[in-house]
């Protein structure tokens, strides 16, 4: 079992490196990548809009409900963006990427398998980790930022509605506690360093589950729900990981 | 090769995700005030520099001037040697006194500009030789208990 | 016999182990150039892979299988995809993209490996589809295709490179009867117009019979008979006799190898 376990983590991690290794057709024919892109981001945007406005909502008023008990209500606008840029708009927005985005990859990546359309390309002399996988892993890759920091602004705005105009905190306030509070490039580029690194995370285990599944329905079924699971489990401890990295030590 | 509706929403998507990131950038960070103006390097020695922290804000008249960039410990005078990194804007003069002031009895600390009458200004590296150290709190209230127990030992 | 080099694929004792298991037990073969050729057998008994094993797809674990001039299993991943191009395959369930339309199926191999133009690739796929009487259905998902139609496009897509050497795996499998004589007919009718050689992996006698120049018999990873189609019908061999006429008892066993079930109730009994 340990052994198979292993075992499975050295093919993956070849499987990475031919990833990379053909990711050049990827590049070179863009619209691959755009298709993948298309799939696995703009697909996405309704969920991560509307979860990102909750979020941010839900923000807005449990910091209001503890942050009046000491008088400090005019520091909502640095506790929403805060906890959105560092933590929760990454985490969050790479968690719905995962079960949205990265499971249909992995389902469509396993069907194919299963139908023999990866056999049939290689027969056809067209490398399938160059046509079907690169592309899926890199369209994942670059969404996953854009992803995220759209989840960070919507839960802001969601935080600045429930803040400012329902319950009447200040706005210049919110808005200038914010901006003296949060730092571009210890908050926000450090959150979009943490997107990128879930998305690449996510995107390689969404392939490579497709890629490894077995290609049965009930296989293809199994790999899906790894896929979530395994990248739920690798956000959370990369996130932790990358976090004691970046802000060990500073303010 | 042809335009397709897909191209358009990828172009929309990408557009929508740049925006959120200079939305992050500009309006909820503070990209816009601190890092597009020119600034330049004061350093500052404290006997001690009671709870200071990185990126903490230098503060004239109560205006933001700056901010704290490094915090280190000199070990042949046992001082702590705070760099700052000021707008450059705004120059100050030779005889500035820089203080440790704390924001409300229990906020942040920040390092405040105490403007002197110098005509010869502050130029980039200078170091601000006039420094006035954290008022450490608990220092205080012993201080003062101590005198007060003095002062009834007089009375008797 | 024929000519050294009229022969197209020569495949010399060929061996092939899965997991331990042989599945290829010395298999000898000689295709000649412009033939149709058929590999028969029960399912099971080696015959994918053997065609997986001309296509490079698997690596055989001794023997040898040349492709005109090239030892196809000596040959690096690069050099492969190089003679691949020279080659069709049609898959079992046709194997078609199903998120791509029927036009861009067939088109698939042309604008991968080649610079045509797009005006010149729509008249060759219109082309290869009016060859299998689909060019009406291009603009078809596979998804709203029946398994015949779904084989005559997969067919289609496998011959858009015209290729040299064109194997089928199962071509019939799952077919009724009317769409299985169309595809026969097809294969028959591409071989010759393309002058291409096929190679035919399948367990349906009556339609090989009718199309196919030259059959071998497989069983249990070796060739038990071979011959022409004539020979084949007039043939004694009691193995070939039981698949032609498909009779239940005879040299191949319907029941899987197990033990005697008298042994197999008693073990079973004891371990409780």
């Amino acid at each position: 079992m340990t052994v198979d376990r292993i075992w499975r983590l050295g093919f993956a991690a070849r499987f990475m490196f031919a990833v990379l290794r053909y990711s050049g057709a990827s590049f070179r024919r863009l619209p691959l990548t755009l298709r993948e892109i298309y799939f696995s981001g703009v697909l996405s945007l309704l969920i991560i809009i509307v979860s990102g406005l909750f979020v941010g909502l839900v923000l807005g008023l449990q910091g209001y409900e503890t942050l009046q008990r000491y008088g400090s209500t005019e520091a909502l606008g640095v506790l929403v963006a805060l906890s959105l840029t560092r933590e929760l708009g990454p985490v969050v927005a790479a968690l719905l990427f995962a079960s949205r985005a990265g499971s249909s990859v992995t389902a469509e990546i396993g069907l194919m398998k299963a139908t023999e359309q990866l056999k049939a390309m290689d027969m056809m002399a067209v490398h399938p980790i160059a046509r079907v996988v690169a592309p899926r892993f890199w369209g994942g890759v670059i969404s996953m930022p854009l992803l995220a920091a759209l989840f960070s602004a919507m839960g802001v705005l969601g935080g600045w509605l429930i803040g400012v105009v329902f319950i009447g905190v200040d706005d210049g306030a919110f808005w200038s506690q914010m901006q003296s509070g949060v730092d571009f490039r210890y908050d926000i580029w450090n959150g979009v360093i943490k997107s990128f690194v879930f998305g690449i995370a996510v995107s390689l285990i969404a392939v490579f589950e497709g890629y490894d599944s077995v290609p049965t329905a009930e296989g293809v079924s199994r790999a899906i729900t790894r896929t979530v699971v395994t990248s739920a489990l690798t956000i959370l401890a990369l996130d932790f990981v990358l976090t004691s990295f970046m802000f060990r030590g500073t303010s | 090769m042809n335009r397709t509706v897909l191209d358009l929403w990828v172009g929309i998507f990408v557009a929508i995700g740049i925006v959120a990131l200079l939305f992050l950038a500009l309006k909820v960070g503070n990209l816009s005030s601190a890092h597009l103006s020119e600034t330049y390097v004061l350093q500052a020695r404290f006997d001690n520099i009671g709870g200071l922290k990185v990126r903490g804000p230098v503060k004239s008249a109560g205006v933001v001037v700056g901010r704290i960039v490094d915090i280190k410990f000199d070990t042949a005078t046992y001082e702590a040697v705070v760099t700052m990194d000021i707008d450059g804007r705004f120059r100050f003069p030779k005889d500035t006194f820089a203080s440790i002031y704390t924001s409300g009895l229990l906020g942040e600390q920040f390092i405040g500009f105490d403007v002197g009458g110098d005509e010869k200004m502050l130029k980039a590296g200078d170091t601000v030789t006039k420094t006035q150290s954290a008022v450490v709190l608990e220092k205080l209230i012993s201080q003062f208990l101590f005198n007060k127990a003095a002062e009834g030992q007089e009375t008797k | 016999m024929v000519l050294s080099d009229d022969i197209l694929v020569d495949i010399q004792d060929l061996h092939f182990n899965y997991d331990g298991r042989p599945v290829l037990q010395g298999i000898n073969m000689k295709i000649p150039r412009g033939k149709v050729v058929a590999i028969m057998g029960g399912s099971g008994c080696g015959k994918t892979t053997l065609l997986r094993c001309i296509g490079g797809q698997l690596r055989p674990t001794g023997g040898m299988v040349r492709l005109e001039k090239h030892r196809v299993c000596e040959m690096s991943q690069t050099e492969l995809y190089g003679l691949r191009r020279k080659m069709g395959m049609l898959f079992q369930f046709g194997a078609l993209f199903t998120d791509m339309t029927v036009f861009d199926n067939v088109a698939f191999p042309m604008r991968e490996h080649t610079d045509l133009s797009e005006a010149m690739i729509r008249d060759l796929v219109l082309m290869k589809l009016e060859a299998v009487g689909l060019r009406g259905a291009h603009a078809l998902m596979p998804g709203e295709l029946s398994g015949g139609m779904a084989r005559r496009v997969a067919l289609a897509r496998a011959v858009a490179l015209d290729p040299m050497l064109v194997m089928y795996d199962e071509p019939f499998a799952g077919l009724d009867p009317i769409a299985l004589g169309v595809i026969g007919q097809l294969i028959r009718k591409l071989n010759d117009a393309l002058g291409a050689t096929s190679i035919m992996v399948t367990h349906d006698v009556h339609e090989s019979l009718m199309i196919v120049d030259y059959i071998y018999f497989v069983s249990q990873g070796r060739i038990v008979a071979e011959g022409t189609p004539d020979e084949i019908r007039a043939s004694t061999d009691p193995f070939v006799h039981q698949f032609v006429h498909a009779e239940v008892e005879g040299p191949v066993h319907f029941d899987y190898p197990a033990p005697s079930v008298v042994q197999e109730f008693l073990s079973g009994g004891a371990r409780g």
